[in-house]
Parts: structure tokens; C-alpha cells; sequence
């Protein structure tokens, strides 16, 4: 979690309403739980107001999800406040997430989060002037055996050194990211030499 | 080695499809509702036989824990709730099993809730997580829609739903009870235990929570007999085990080798050994970031099981081998780890809050060597203060990897102490 974040003023971005689309996938996630317990549906649908609205969530987002679910405000901003993946800020196109932890940091994750400052020109927790790339440092993201990674929109990309990391940077802002997972020639999680086990006759 | 035919995770690597046909000829889903009709006894029976202890970090037996479920019900429902909110640092496996192998996962969250009276599962998975999440949800849907979960699953009488549920980041959600807390769509903050969740759990309902993995392997122990699963291993300790093998290895990989494997073989045997080779070796965090660091001379002999570990002051938690090479600073790699604790302290309990914060900034002084000889018991006394002393393990899991520093690299500190206070007038 992190404390001491704040929700955005009104007036950021005044109004917010689902779309009709968005509307019919949140009734099907309140639909998941027991009735009555439609608050278990709050996170699911704030990260569905955050997709909507480009990838943050102002104050206007989250007094209509309270509405929806008919919760006090108060409920919804203490819960958004609280998890890192709500963002209570404008960010990027693309939301850069390195990952630093012990496990990343024994595999160069300095490099990489070094790359990405000097090629996008910013600072971590900074967004570049074009507004498409925003720079964050986040924790473990359960991907270690195939360290340094770093989080990009759905995806993680894997296996980083600071050239593949510029490759990657210049690969989203062309429209063109690579294809997500090892950037390493490696079967997912299986040593990059290949597998000692689970070996496929006949393959 | 483990003999692959041995290997519950056939698909870790996902050479292969993971959809329901593909499952099915790896095994998956062969003869449940007969396993069902032996009944809630006999599978928790079965479970108990084969030993098999939590795979989340605690070890707790499974088979005991699926008991203390109501047999009946006072009106209230029974759940199943399935911890996929895998954060721990050097833990990766939930994820392999999660987006290669989800037909275990749901057939496991079937034969489970079943045995436990349950009348639905939900998977609590990270937000992280996003593909993976896909992945499992499409896998429920082919299990809805060939009759596998949902009303008379697999034909058995029994209706069980299988429901996902995504977090948004806060690695506490792992911690049982803050997962309960976030899954009724509340910040994730422990709860005080009494009352344990098999009697008051989600929405005050009875609930068990277990580990992916605790609960992906139980068909497949189920199907080959519990026998089987505890020729593995050592008593107390059996089975088979994701292992997660990271760090300053020469091929870093996940695998699935027979519990009580020495800790040098798993790494030599499967990551290709130590960078630079063995004589290489600092240290080696053996399973996760919380459990306490082993030095090299432990690391020639250790086994890698619940009391091996535990014997030498450390633990098997996930089984995430982190190894660090001679090249490592200990003394900043602890300490990043300790401000991963303090990201991830959820500020209920003074000391966790607190002490979280004052470990790091000691630690990050004291990688610099500016700080006092002194300091470093004011140090351990300050992690033995929080260990034990709050409310969740997330204390304790913060205080171990301090303690586990002193213990063994104290010299390290005061070595680096004493060069920093000799520098400066050096460089006079
Ligand atoms: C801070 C903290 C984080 C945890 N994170 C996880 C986790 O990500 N996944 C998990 O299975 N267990 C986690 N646990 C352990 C759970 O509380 C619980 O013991 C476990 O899910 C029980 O499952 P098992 O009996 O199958 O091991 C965590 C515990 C603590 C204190
Ligand atoms: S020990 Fe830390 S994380 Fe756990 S409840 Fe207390 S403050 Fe929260
Ligand atoms: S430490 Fe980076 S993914 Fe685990």
C-alpha cells in the first residue's frame, strides 16, 4: 500500500458514467457475489472505471462507482487510496512499472530503471512532456526467475538488460512493443538453456 | 532427479495448450466425480495420509485444516477462498500453475470445496496478474460449459461455482485475513485471530484459505493415492514442490523436484549452478524474502523441507531460493527487502509501521557504514521487538531477514563501519 496518497479535487475531470458496454460487465461482476455483499464488487469495478478513463481514476470515477454500488463515498476513497494499482493521478499512455526488489535488483534492475530514465528524459513517479510514457518503480511482481521485469499496460516483459529495455521503450512508442514474456530466447519460466525436465519425446 | 512421470506440474513451462482437451490428456479432470463419491471423509482422510502441508508459507497441514470445516451448516454457507495473491520476493510459481496448468487449479477447488461442504471457490488472484487472470477465467468457462463445476459437477449431484477475483496491488491481501478484508471489497488490513476464518471468514461465513499450489496438487494426490505423494520427501516433509530458483544463478528457472532435495543440487541440478561456480557462493535466502538468509558453509549440506530449514533458523516458506553470488552487497540486498516491508506494512500495528521504516533507513546508513558499532544491536533488538508483537506475520516477516543478516554477516557491518569512519582521514 502507500500511504499519504489523495484523491483528486473535482473539477479534474468533472463527470464520469459507464459506458453502456461497461455498465452490462459490471452488473455481470456484482452478479459474482452472495446478495447484499455488492460491496465485494468494488475493486473490480474501479479498476473497470480506471480502463474507461484512461488509466486513472478522479474523484468524479469514484463517487460513481460508490453510487453504483450504493456505498458511502467515503468506503470507496479510503479503498482507492489504498491500493497501488489505482492511480489518483493522470498517467501516461504507456505506465511504465519497473520492478526493484531484492530478487530484480540482484539481476540488474538498476540498468534497467536507468534505461528508462535517460531514454524517456524523466524522473521516477514523472510522466514525459508528450504524456505518452509515465516512469514507476513497484515491488515484487512474481515473476523472479525470469528477472529484471518490468510492467507495461496487461503485460510484463521479462529478461531485461538496458538494450532491451531502449528496444522496448522505442518498440511502445512506435505503436510496435515487442511480444510480452522472455525478451531472452527462453520458454517462459524454464532455464534459458532449455528444460531438464518435462521433456517431450517424439518433439 | 525427479522422475518426470512423478511430476504433477506436466505444463510448468507451457510448451504445451492449456485448455481443457489438452488437461484432459495430461490427466486432468480423469474420474472426479468417482473421487467425489468416496466421500468428505475419505478425501480429507486421503489428504491427511499423504502429508501434504500448505504450500503458502506456513506449512500448516492441509488435511487438519480442510477438518475444522462445520460438517453442518447452521444456515451460514461455506467457502473456499484460494490465495493466488503470490507476493512474496522470489515467488513465482502460483503464476505457472495459474496460466499453464488452471485445470488443476479448478478440478482442486472442486475436490476441496467438496470435501469441505463448500458451495463455491473464489480464486483471489493479484492485479497484477492481468494474463493470467484470463487465462484461469477462460479455463472456468470450458469447465462450466462441459459440465465440470456449476450445477452437478461432473455429474456427481454436488453444485459447486468456481469465481475469480482480482486484487489492485498490496502485497498484505496475502496475509489470510486481509485477504478476506479485500475480498469484501475493504482496504486489506489484518484482522485480529480469534475468530479464525473456518468459523467467521468471508462475509461471516465459514472459509478455508489455501495456497494455489496447496490446492492444484490435491487431485492429482487424490488420484495416485496419498502413498504416492508421501514417497517423497522425508516424514513430516513429503511430496513434490515447486521450487523457485532466482538470483545470481546461471540459468534461473521454476521446478518441480521431491521435497527434502539438497539445496546445492536443486541449484546445481537445475539452474546450472552458482555464477562463477560454488566456492562463489555468499548466501542464498531459501524460500522467500521473509525467510532468513543462510551463509555458504549452511548452504554445502542444507535440505530444502520444512524442518531443515527450520533447523537451521530459517524456514521453507514458499521455497523461492534467492542466491547471491560473492559480488553482493548483503548488507543493501537486506535492506531493500526491508523497505519492501515497509511499502507493504497496511499501518495498523505501531510496531510494523514504525519499525518497518526504522530497520531501512538503519540498513541504508549502515551500507554506507555510516553508523555506530552500537547500532547494530539497537538493530536486532529493535526487529526482535516487532517480531512477534503485532497483529499479522507481516512483523515477523519483516524482522527475520534483519536478524538473519546479523546472525551471520554481522562482521560484514562492522567491517564496513569501521572502513567509513577510517576513510575520511585517509583522504585528508
Ligand atoms: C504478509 C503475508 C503475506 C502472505 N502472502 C501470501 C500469498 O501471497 N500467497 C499465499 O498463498 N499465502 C500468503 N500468506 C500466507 C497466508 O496467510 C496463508 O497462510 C496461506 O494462504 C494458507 O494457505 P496454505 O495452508 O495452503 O499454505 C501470506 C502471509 C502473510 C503474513
Ligand atoms: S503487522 Fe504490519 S501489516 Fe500486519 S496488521 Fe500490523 S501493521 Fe498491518
Ligand atoms: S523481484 Fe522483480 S519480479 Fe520478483
Amino acid at each position: 500500500m502507500s500511504a499519504g496518497r489523495a484523491v483528486a479535487a473535482a473539477g479534474d475531470s468533472a463527470t464520469f458514467a459507464f459506458t453502456a458496454e461497461n455498465v452490462t460487465k459490471a452488473n455481470a461482476i456484482v452478479a459474482k457475489y452472495p446478495q447484499g455483499k455488492q460491496q465485494s464488487a468494488l475493486l473490480p469495478l474501479l479498476d473497470l472505471a480506471q480502463r474507461q478513463n484512461g488509466g486513472w481514476l478522479p474523484q468524479a470515477a469514484l463517487d460513481y462507482v460508490a453510487d453504483f454500488l450504493t456505498l458511502a463515498r467515503i468506503r470507496v476513497y479510503e479503498v482507492a487510496t489504498f491500493y497501488t494499482m489505482f492511480n489518483l493521478k493522470p498517467v501516461g499512455q504507456h505506465h511504465v512499472q519497473v520492478c526493484t526488489t531484492t530478487p530484480c535488483w540482484l539481476r540488474g534492475s538498476d540498468q534497467v530503471l536507468e534505461a528508462c530514465r535517460h531514454h524517456l528524459g524523466i524522473g521516477v513517479g514523472e510522466t514525459t512532456a508528450d504524456g505518452k510514457f509515465t516512469l514507476s518503480e513497484v515491488e515484487c511482481l512474481a515473476a523472479c526467475v525470469n528477472a529484471p521485469v518490468v510492467w507495461v499496460g496487461d503485460d510484463y516483459y521479462e529478461d531485461l538488460d538496458a538494450a532491451s529495455t531502449v528496444k522496448l521503450l522505442d518498440g511502445l512508442a512506435a505503436g510496435k512493443p515487442p511480444k510480452a514474456g522472455p525478451q531472452v530466447k527462453r520458454q517462459t519460466s524454464a532455464p534459458a538453456n532449455g528444460a531438464k525436465t518435462l521433456v517431450r519425446k517424439g518433439v | 532427479m525427479l522422475a518426470d512421470k512423478d511430476r504433477i506440474f506436466t505444463n510448468l513451462y507451457g510448451d504445451q495448450d492449456w485448455r481443457l482437451a489438452a488437461a484432459r490428456a495430461r490427466g486432468d479432470w480423469d474420474g472426479t466425480k468417482a473421487i467425489i463419491e468416496k466421500g468428505q471423509d475419505w478425501i480429507i482422510d486421503e489428504m491427511k495420509k499423504s502429508g501434504l502441508r500448505g504450500r503458502g508459507g506456513a506449512g500448516f497441514p492441509t488435511g487438519l485444516k480442510w477438518s475444522f470445516m462445520p460438517k453442518k451448516s447452521d444456515g451460514r454457507p461455506s467457502y473456499l477462498v484460494v490465495n493466488a495473491d503470490e507476493g512474496e520476493p522470489g515467488t513465482c510459481k502460483d503464476r505457472d500453475m495459474m496460466r499453464h496448468d488452471p485445470h488443476k487449479l479448478i478440478e482442486g477447488c472442486l475436490l476441496a470445496g467438496f470435501a469441505m461442504r463448500a458451495v463455491a471457490a473464489y480464486i483471489y488472484i493479484r492485479g497484477e496478474l492481468i494474463r493470467e487472470e484470463q487465462t484461469l477465467q477462460a479455463a472456468i468457462n470450458e469447465a462450466y460449459a462441459a459440465g465440470l463445476i456449476g450445477k452437478n459437477a461432473c455429474g456427481s449431484g454436488y453444485d459447486f461455482d468456481v469465481f475469480v477475483h482480482r486484487g489492485a496491488g498490496a502485497y498484505i491481501c496475502g496475509e489470510e485475513t486481509a485477504l478476506i478484508e479485500s475480498l469484501e471489497g475493504k482496504k486489506g488490513q489484518p484482522r485480529l485471530k480469534p475468530p479464525f476464518p473456518a468459523a467467521t471468514g468471508v462475509w461471516g461465513c465459514p472459509t478455508t484459505i489455501n495456497n494455489v499450489e496447496t490446492i492444484a496438487v490435491a487431485p492429482t494426490i487424490l488420484r495416485r493415492g496419498a502413498s504416492w505423494f508421501a514417497s517423497f520427501g522425508r516424514p513430516n516433509n513429503t511430496g513434490t514442490k515447486v521450487f523457485c530458483i532466482a538470483g545470481h544463478v546461471n540459468t534461473p528457472c521454476n521446478v518441480e523436484e521431491a521435497m527434502g532435495i539438497p539445496m546445492r543440487e536443486l541449484i546445481e541440478t537445475h539452474a546450472g549452478g552458482v555464477r562463477g561456480g560454488w566456492d562463489n557462493l555468499l548466501a542464498v535466502i531459501p524460500g522467500g524474502s521473509s525467510t532468513p538468509l543462510l551463509p555458504r558453509s549452511i548452504c554445502d549440506t542444507v535440505l530444502m523441507d520444512f524442518d531443515a530449514l527450520r533447523d537451521v533458523k530459517s524456514g521453507l516458506g514458499t521455497a523461492a531460493v534467492i542466491v547471491m553470488d560473492k559480488s553482493t552487497d548483503i548488507i543493501r540486498a537486506i535492506g531493500r527487502l526491508a523497505k519492501f516491508y515497509m511499502h507493504e506494512s497496511c499501518g495498523q500495528c505501531t510496531p510494523c509501521r514504525e519499525g518497518t521504516g526504522w530497520m531501512w533507513r538503519v540498513l541504508e546508513r549502515m551500507a554506507r557504514g555510516q553508523a555506530r558499532l552500537e547500532e547494530i544491536d539497537l538493530l536486532l533488538d529493535v526487529a526482535n521487538q516487532v517480531d512477534g508483537h503485532t497483529i499479522c506475520a507481516l512483523g515477523d516477516a519483516a524482522a527475520w531477514p534483519v536478524q538473519g543478516l546479523i546472525r551471520h554477516f554481522r562482521g560484514e557491518i562492522e567491517d564496513r563501519i569501521r572502513k567509513a569512519h577510517v576513510a575520511p582521514s585517509r583522504a585528508a
